[in-house]
């Protein structure tokens, strides 16, 4: 009677803890990854105000009295070769070079992972074919396969888009691959099935929960490799087509100017490094707030 | 045929299991009957490699699909037939009507995934209907009746002792309250004392919730506790059967099983050596075309060497072994039982 008792109250007082509150408790403990937090949302929220601190018009309005400026009060980052501001432009670039780079990441990341888990999973011939299609693929230089791929469909947002997740959703591939033919012959997959949980249900729910730590590093470190990637190809006059800013873009254009106004090249750089070192930091520290090992 | 006997909650005929690779076939069960009544425990006793793991996945349909086939046999759980069953149907019965513990509970539970979500999800999969509610408080009654407090549901499993991590394996595996649970050697990976605890813990669930269950170890002890049939399983066959007591106290004995009791050291008498049964089990890829401990056996006579032995049944008590074949009157050859 008193035993029955005794349950029934601890059933009602059990309460599961909240799983974000615990990541972002985790996660805030790290210097460096609040650092990185701290950083890109202060980015984001430039970009995403961009409108309200530089009108557009700005970015893409011609000067040719103002060539070549120093930075200066009337234009903080000096202008271009055609006399355009080159804050706005990188306020208004950085919207496009990020979107297209996040966008990219992520949808490389999903379709490789996607992959690779289903090749790992499974193996025998759907392995096969997966890794041999892979091949193929890969076989073909990245550049060469993007310029194509551009060429052909012509250089807007999406076509780039298209371009490069499918540039780099090759090595999440091989990645995950690597990861799942470990995890999937660990015991607890095995005692998953023979609980009666389905495969789609163990890749979803066992296996790629043990995987994000490598798939969200190499996400972080993609992001900035995607941003010099675009500039590669703003170069190949295959990018956004111009007057539209982009980080890459404005690299290549101010490659001209680099003696008389180094300005010009300084403030993308910069804005691409401390864009990759933000999302960097916080990528590591997403990882630790997952890893439940190193909760305390 | 299979309806005969509905009082048998699992029912394995002459299973035929390989593992086939390129270079070679392992028979790992080799004409294998089994027998378990509704309610009851069978120890499956057998040394490492015996087939006893084997057995227990080809009951959940689990072998691994590369290599692993069941060449023949039926295997008949609460009177289907489950090597007919389909994929689909078979994820129905995993975890819902009959659900397994593994041995290692180190391995066998996810680490990043909190043990209160590893209970839900298998309440959840045989469950769509249930509420949020329902389910917490489901795994919170299993955590209870495992002994865990239901607040540490939302605890890792690297924050539970090897112990405890069994019993959240066990709670797992009886969330569903399964017909039939199948133990293998769940209490290998533990130490003496909580291998009590755990063994006590499973008796009480077991007499509480009426399951069924294939108790698979190689520890006699073990046996002696918990189960009230026994199986001795060597090279893939059952070599002898029985109850509890036709096994620990009967006369009749396979000399295999002899040799087994005549390793346990006895704590009684002072002995310098242990005493194990010598040789090794033959090698699974060539197995010798007689008895298949007859190379290890000391009462081996020319017919073991030739054609492997019937089966020897008095009462409850089946023994696979020529000694005994002519005294049943079931002879396949004509036996000198004295030649030794």
């Amino acid at each position: 009677m008193n035993h029955q008792k005794v349950e029934s109250t601890t059933v009602d007082s059990f309460k599961r803890p909240s799983q974000t509150k615990e990541i972002w408790r985790r996660f805030s403990k790290s210097k460096g990854a609040v650092i990185g937090f701290v950083l890109f949302s202060i980015i984001a929220i430039m970009l995403l105000a961009a409108d309200f601190i530089v009108p557009y018009e700005a970015a893409i309005k011609q000067d040719f009295s103002q060539q070549l400026a120093a930075p200066s009060r009337e234009h903080f980052f000096g202008t271009d070769g055609y006399g355009r501001d080159a804050f706005a432009r990188l306020l208004h670039g950085g919207r496009t070079s990020l979107s297209i780079a996040l966008l990219a990441t992520f949808s490389s990341a999903v379709l490789g992972s996607a992959l690779g888990a289903i090749s790992g999973y499974f193996g025998g011939k759907v392995d096969s074919f997966i890794m041999r299609s892979l091949d193929i693929f890969m076989s073909v230089p990245d550049i060469l396969f993007t310029m194509a791929v551009v060429y052909a469909l012509g250089a807007n947002f999406t076509n780039l888009l298209f371009a490069l997740t499918l540039a780099y959703f090759t090595n999440y591939v091989r990645l995950v691959r690597s990861q799942v033919l470990n995890l999937a012959e660990q015991d607890y997959v095995e005692a998953a099935r023979a609980g009666g949980s389905g495969s789609t249900r163990i890749i979803l729910s066992h296996i790629i929960p043990n995987a994000v730590g490598v798939i969200i590093v190499n996400t972080t470190l993609n992001v900035a490799k995607i941003i010099l990637y675009e500039s590669t190809l703003s170069f190949l006059g295959l990018g956004m087509p111009p007057p539209q800013p982009e980080w890459g873009l404005m690299l290549s254009e101010a490659r001209e100017f680099m003696r008389t106004a180094p300005w010009l090249m300084f403030f993308p750089s910069a804005a691409i490094v401390i864009t990759a070192a933000s999302i960097n930091l916080m990528g590591d520290g997403l990882r630790d707030a997952l890893d439940p090992h190193l909760k305390s | 045929m299979a309806h005969t006997e509905i009082q048998n909650i699992l029912e394995i005929r002459d299973l035929k299991v390989i593992y086939k690779t390129d270079l070679e076939v392992v028979e790992a069960v080799n004409g294998l009957d089994l027998t378990i009544g509704k309610g009851k425990t069978l120890g499956l006793v057998g040394e490492t490699g015996a087939g006893k793991t084997t057995t227990a996945l080809s009951i959940l349909k689990l072998l691994p699909s590369i290599t692993g086939r069941i060449l023949q046999g039926e295997i008949y759980f609460d009177g289907e037939d489950i090597l007919k069953k389909s994929e689909h149907d078979m994820q129905s019965v995993r975890g819902n009507r009959i659900s397994m513990v593994f041995q290692d509970p180190m391995t066998s539970l996810n680490p990043v995934l909190t043990v209160g979500d590893q209970i839900a999800e298998a309440v959840q999969l045989h469950n769509p209907d249930m509420s949020k509610e329902q389910i917490n408080e489901r795994v919170a009654a299993t955590l209870n009746m495992v002994g865990i407090m239901p607040s540490r549901s939302g605890d890792y499993p690297h924050q539970f002792s090897g112990g405890m991590k069994q019993r959240v394996v066990i709670a797992m595996a009886l969330s569903c309250e399964p017909e039939l649970l199948i133990a293998d050697e769940p209490t290998t990976a533990l130490d003496v004392t909580i291998q009590a605890q755990v063994l006590t813990m499973i008796r009480e669930l077991r007499d509480r919730l009426g399951t069924s269950m294939l108790m698979i170890t190689h520890d006699l002890g073990i046996v002696a506790q918990t189960c009230d049939d026994v199986a001795v399983m060597y090279s893939g066959i059952i070599i002898e059967a029985g109850t509890a007591e036709d096994i620990f106290l009967g006369d009749k004995h396979h000399p295999y099983t002899v040799g087994l009791f005549n390793s346990i050291p006895n704590l009684d008498i002072k002995s310098d050596r242990l005493n194990p049964i010598t040789g090794l089990m033959p090698d699974p890829t060539n197995l010798p075309k007689g008895c298949v401990f007859a190379p290890r056996c000391n009462h081996q006579m020319e017919i073991c060497l030739e054609a492997r032995p019937g089966v020897f049944e008095e009462g409850t008590h089946k023994i696979r072994c020529y000694l005994f074949s002519e005294a049943a009157g079931n002879s396949k050859a004509g036996v000198d039982l004295n030649a030794e």
